[in-house]
């Protein structure tokens, strides 16, 4: 196991993401809302840069109580990393994809010290 | 634990970063360098441009002054929310290759369309593409017969001369303008012969029987020049039943799938298989899943029905197995056994030919087939670009980084 520094957090803004690129591994780091995530950045589906593309809310149907479809809305807690070739979707939580949970992305640990990003490979 | 610190080597700041294409398929080219594609050839039949984006250009070969005014007006095509028939493909900014593309820098010549075809191409491996227009394909269905006759003409000319003469790698099957059978003839014998023209093509979205007696002078005219004919299909939302798809993935589902299926199948049951058996036939952009179906319906019915395909010899399957078609979109997911009987059943190893349909959505890259475990490697080359070259009679063309990779495999293996 080893560690690679990012930089520090301001370098990467909010809403924002940067590729590493660390002895060929392709890391995508994403800052969402305070929080960073970092995914290895190949989606499983043709192999595209999925971390690569935007991060979009989930949508969801809205079918109401007696059964009604009330429209479609976003989910804002539920972000998603959308694969920038297929728009094939992720949840930016944990990188499962959102239509087969057999399919994600690899996920690395992300830690803060004195001011500094770290990913854990 | 240990910890040990490790280098990054680059940093890419995807905020600020410009979009380009050779960036944007940076994996497919690693894909095509670990599978060794420059030890044969790839041909994509069925690519697409943004032919809207050069409506100007194209405006200036449409000889007739009040459409050539109204392209310039209003372009070839008009895009918005309240655009009909499910005209969403680029998922609301999902795919960012869709509202970026119109800022990529390219230089000043070549044609921009010919520098970005060969962006994506070279990323691929692929090195030769037949190109398609995008919102032409839905002209067919313009109630404006002399529209589409006009825009025929003038998209054409301006292809040959403007693209296609900017590198023998660009090819096309040129628009027929199917709903006025004496113009499909004229743009044979206009363009049949220019550079890079390798076929002609009718858009598949529209309300004319491939069987009707007008069309045999188009069809005869291709036999004779041994130029294959493909149907390119289309959404086709404004069809009464279609129409009620409200997700466009419900109506790309099913209408890719319907307008082939509809013509193929008029085409085979009229036995035009048997009265123009040298024409070569192509079904363009429906992926493949329909085809087991197909055969299997026609074959049950014809067998109960003959009177009503009295010129067939042998079972519409046969004659499907002796029609070409393109790969993309192929239905990958969770269906091993199903993909592999349905390359069997259209005998793919000589009747497939690869297709990406890049830029598009739902593209697919070279190695959707090369990584077929059910293919050997004869048949995967076959797919890719050796069944193309023999139905277009292609002189192969390859591209410059692929013949640089092959020079320092021999040099470094000497």
């Amino acid at each position: 196991m080893s560690e690679v520094c990012v930089g520090r957090r301001e370098d990467i803004p909010d809403g924002g993401a940067c590729i590493l690129e660390v002895d060929n591994l392709e890391i995508g780091v994403i800052h969402h809302e305070g929080q960073f995530y970092a995914y290895r950045n190949l989606c499983p589906h043709q192999g595209g840069p999925a971390c690569e593309g935007v991060r979009m809310a989930a949508v969801v149907d809205d079918v109401d109580a007696q059964n009604l479809f009330q429209g479609q809305k976003f989910n804002s807690s539920e972000m998603h990393i959308v694969c920038p070739w297929h728009g094939y979707e992720y949840r930016l939580s944990d990188g499962v994809n959102v239509c087969d949970a057999r399919l994600r992305l690899k996920k690395f640990e992300v830690t803060e010290r004195d001011g500094h990003l770290y990913v854990t490979i | 634990m240990t910890i040990a610190e490790r280098q990054v080597t680059t940093v890419r700041d995807l905020t600020t970063e410009p979009f380009d294409t050779s960036v944007h398929l940076a994996h497919a080219q690693q894909q095509a360098d670990a599978r060794g594609y420059e030890d044969f050839l790839i041909v994509d039949v069925d690519s697409h441009h943004y032919e809207n984006e050069a409506s100007e250009e194209i405006a200036e070969y449409v000889p007739n002054e009040v459409l050539r005014n109204e392209i310039l007006y209003q372009g070839i095509s008009r895009k918005g929310i309240s655009t009909g028939f499910g005209q969403y493909q680029d998922l609301g900014g999902r795919l960012i290759r869709y509202p970026k593309r119109k800022s990529e820098v390219v230089p000043p010549t070549p044609h921009r369309d010919v520098t970005l075809m060969r962006r994506w191409m070279d990323a691929m491996g692929t090195d030769i593409a037949c190109m398609f227009p995008t919102p032409l394909l839905n002209l067919g269905l313009s109630p404006r017969v002399d529209l589409e006759v006009e825009l025929a003409f003038g998209y054409n000319r301006w292809l040959c001369e403007r693209v296609l003469s900017g590198d023998p790698r660009l090819k096309s099957m040129l628009y027929l303008p199917f709903n006025d059978p004496e113009a499909c003839t004229k743009i044979i014998e206009e363009f049949g012969e220019k550079p890079g023209v390798i076929g002609f093509m009718v858009t598949s979205t529209r309300y004319r029987g491939v069987y009707d007696n007008a069309y045999v002078r188009t069809y005869k005219m291709l036999e004779e020049r041994n130029l294959p004919l493909g149907f390119h299909t289309g959404l086709g939302g404004q069809e009464p039943g279609l129409s009620t798809c409200n997700r466009f993935l419900t109506l790309h589902a099913l209408g890719f799938a319907w307008h082939n299926m509809l013509h193929l199948s008029n085409w085979v049951i009229n036995g035009l298989p048997e009265r123009f058996p040298k024409l070569k036939v192509m079904w363009i952009e429906a992926g493949l899943a329909w085809l087991p179906f197909l055969m299997q319906r026609l074959d049950n019915e014809y067998m109960m029905r003959h009177s009503d395909a009295p010129l067939l010899k042998k079972k519409p399957s046969e004659y499907m197995r002796d029609m070409y078609y393109t790969s993309q979109p192929m239905e990958m997911v969770d269906n091993a056994k199903a993909l592999e009987l349905t390359f069997e059943m259209i005998n793919a190893e000589t009747q497939l030919l690869y297709s990406s349909d890049y830029p598009h959505w739902d593209m697919d890259l070279p190695s959707v087939i090369y990584d077929l475990p059910f293919l050997g490697e004869t048949a995967k080359r076959n797919i890719l670009g050796g069944n193309a070259a023999r139905v277009f009679n292609l002189e192969p063309v390859f591209s410059p980084r692929k013949l640089e990779r092959r020079e320092l495999k021999r040099r470094l293996s000497a």
